[in-house]
């Protein structure tokens, strides 16, 4: 008999707090028809209020990037390649240095190999990557990129492939042709494939890619010039005057863009400058302007073996900004998509 | 063939989900989890590519006492989210395999057989509606029932709306009645009734029109979407000042080395 559950309540437990609270309850409901004392909320109350102060429950109101981490790398290996085609080519119309020229269009052919691979192995149906080619639609940056890529890759491959037979089985007629037909075209195709991603990611829905259409294109086209100038100079041309013209140039301006960046007021522009992507902004950003900047500067004053060790240490820091600054933006887009308030006008 | 439009009418709305279930019954859209959100009855969260209508459970206080509301209390309303079919679809002009298209109703289609997976129309869509299924690896999104309206019937969400909440029909039609409907809702008192067809915006107007209590911000209705196709012109001047500049710097660089080495 011991073990029934009791129904009543002995007299000890009428005077506990917990019986006075259901008695408290009771009267407060018989009173004014509703309670709300703290002991009968359930948790997590309040509960989560739609309001134009707080959007739909904060559900984010745009979709984030799909694109895998394939595209990223594609952003800096295009860049890349794409500025050195056009370094390439016009180091050689001028008659520079043989070997940077060679160098370039094989950095440049690198890049025109690898740029389509990432590209169609991003594709949630790589082997459906020919449909790209059913139409050109100028209104679609990613029509138009596909179609430089293919011109650029082509150009590229070919005054690559064509210089590395003459110089193995000396010059011939056809050879001349793809080689200079090739270098024409990676040099026309390469102008806007070092830059073209920028156009791709600022005309879209995501607040901090479009607020940053105007400058995304000129952004990543010294990213891109950094990165090559700092691959070349990786290969030994560290005595081109021409290449430190062209990577201080990229640097200052990359400095002044890390600059603009942290000064602008302007809360579309948060995941540039909080949290996770905004530190990996900061970084990518020190590391192409500021630090080559300075490296760059220095090896202008210094002794000749102190040159090439700040031009080393520069193009390294160039290749690994520029990196770090395509990663930057990808992952700013996704912080920027989660955030309910910039689309909704909201802050 | 007649241009055709939804207009979903928010104060109709009973939050049954009959429009959900249709739609995925129709389509063959899969299902996409059991997560309990604690957003009010909402546990679908938001459209994607496993579901084309979402029904929005509303709980905030516009104009509370209207509506059945008592006044003390929270008002409760929903409203059926859909594909926005836009006048100018950022998805449609983005996509580079033109497997998006304008369809002789107006609304816009995605070919699936076309569709290579790039997923350039997700960040392309002012209202966040296209997504890329992780496992099928092309994007989806609601198709108007084209099916259906080619073989001159109703979409499936609309057929299945127990209250009329769900209206379909030629737009311009559909327009005059909405603006019947919100003269009724204001002259019953209903002063917080709102119109959303984002036409005063880059969008040009919707075939997705919506009637909504209080501020549309609320059920996550953008007020100024955009169609990205706006930042193209500033977007290329700057790509080719990059190019020019690039142009530029490499003949200036390389003609200055020729000349300190005496050529």
């Amino acid at each position: 008999m011991s073990e029934m559950p009791k129904i009543r309540p002995s007299a000890a437990e009428v005077d506990s707090d917990r019986e006075l609270k259901l008695i408290e309850i009771r009267r407060e409901a018989e009173q004014r028809g509703a309670v709300a004392g703290k002991g009968v909320r359930p948790a997590g109350a309040p509960f989560p209020m739609a309001s134009p102060e707080t959007g739909y429950y904060g559900i984010p109101l745009l979709k984030e990037p799909a694109w895998t981490w394939e595209i990223p790398l594609y952003f800096f290996v295009g860049g890349a390649a794409g500025a050195a085609a056009v370094m390439g080519a016009i180091a050689d119309y001028t008659g520079a240095d043989r070997k940077l020229v060679r160098d370039a269009r094989w950095i440049a052919a690198a890049g025109a190999v690898i740029s389509p691979a990432l590209l169609v192995s991003d594709l949630g149906r790589p082997a459906r990557f020919l449909s790209m080619m059913r139409v050109f639609k100028p209104q679609s940056p990613m029509s138009v990129g596909v179609w430089t890529l293919l011109g650029f890759s082509g150009g590229a491959a070919a005054a690559a492939f064509a210089g590395f037979m003459r110089e193995r089985y000396g010059p011939s007629l056809p050879l001349r042709v793809i080689e200079n037909a090739g270098q024409a075209a990676s040099l026309l195709f390469g102008l806007p494939f070092s830059n073209y991603t920028g156009v791709l990611i600022g005309a879209t829905a995501i607040p901090v890619w479009n607020q940053n259409a105007g400058e995304l294109p000129i952004h990543f086209a010294a990213s891109g010039v950094s990165a090559a100038v700092g691959m070349l100079e990786l290969l030994g041309h560290r005595k081109s005057r021409a290449l430190q013209l062209l990577g201080l140039g990229a640097a200052i301006f990359e400095s002044w863009e890390g600059w603009r960046i942290e000064s602008r007021q302007q809360p579309g522009l948060d995941p540039l400058k909080r949290g996770t992507s905004g530190w990996i902004t900061r970084a990518g950003g020190v590391l192409s302007g500021p630090v080559p900047a300075i490296l760059r500067l220095a090896s202008l004053v210094g002794g000749r073996k102190n040159q090439d060790d700040f031009r080393r240490w520069a193009a390294i820091s160039s290749i690994a900004g520029s990196l770090i600054t395509r990663i930057a933006w990808v992952h700013a887009g996704h912080v920027s998509a989660r955030d309910w308030r910039q689309p909704l006008g909201i802050g | 063939m007649a241009i055709t439009a939804f207009l979903t009418d928010s104060t109709l709305c009973i939050g049954c989900k009959a429009c959900e279930v249709a739609c995925k019954e129709w389509n063959g859209v899969g299902e996409d989890g059991l997560n309990w959100s604690g957003y009010s009855y909402d546990n679908t969260g938001a459209v994607g590519h496993s579901t084309w209508r979402h029904v929005k459970f509303v709980e905030c206080a516009p104009e509370p006492g209207f509506g059945g509301n008592a006044p003390e209390l929270n008002s409760w309303s929903f409203s059926s989210d859909v594909c926005k079919h836009c006048e100018n679809a950022g998805c449609l002009e983005a996509c580079p395999t033109g497997a998006l298209v304008r369809t002789e109703f107006g609304g816009v289609y995605l070919q699936p057989d076309v569709c290579n997976g790039c997923a350039y129309c997700v960040v392309a869509c002012p209202f966040g509606v296209v997504q890329r299924n992780p496992d099928d690896g092309r994007a989806f999104k609601c198709t108007f029932c084209y099916d259906r309206q080619k073989a001159g019937l109703i979409p499936a969400c609309a057929k299945a709306c127990p209250t009329e909440s769900i209206k379909f029909g030629e737009i311009e039609s559909l327009r005059r009645k909405a603006t019947e409907r919100m003269q009724e809702l204001q002259r019953r008192g209903m002063r917080d009734a709102t119109f959303y067809d984002a036409s005063d915006s880059s969008v040009g107007g919707t075939h997705a029109m919506f009637i909504v209590r209080g501020d549309p911000r609320t059920y996550n209705l953008p007020p100024k979407p955009e169609v990205p196709t706006t930042y193209l012109k500033k977007a290329w001047t700057s790509s080719a000042i990059a190019a020019g500049l690039l142009l530029a710097g490499s003949v200036i660089a390389f003609l200055s080395e020729n000349r300190s080495n005496g050529r």
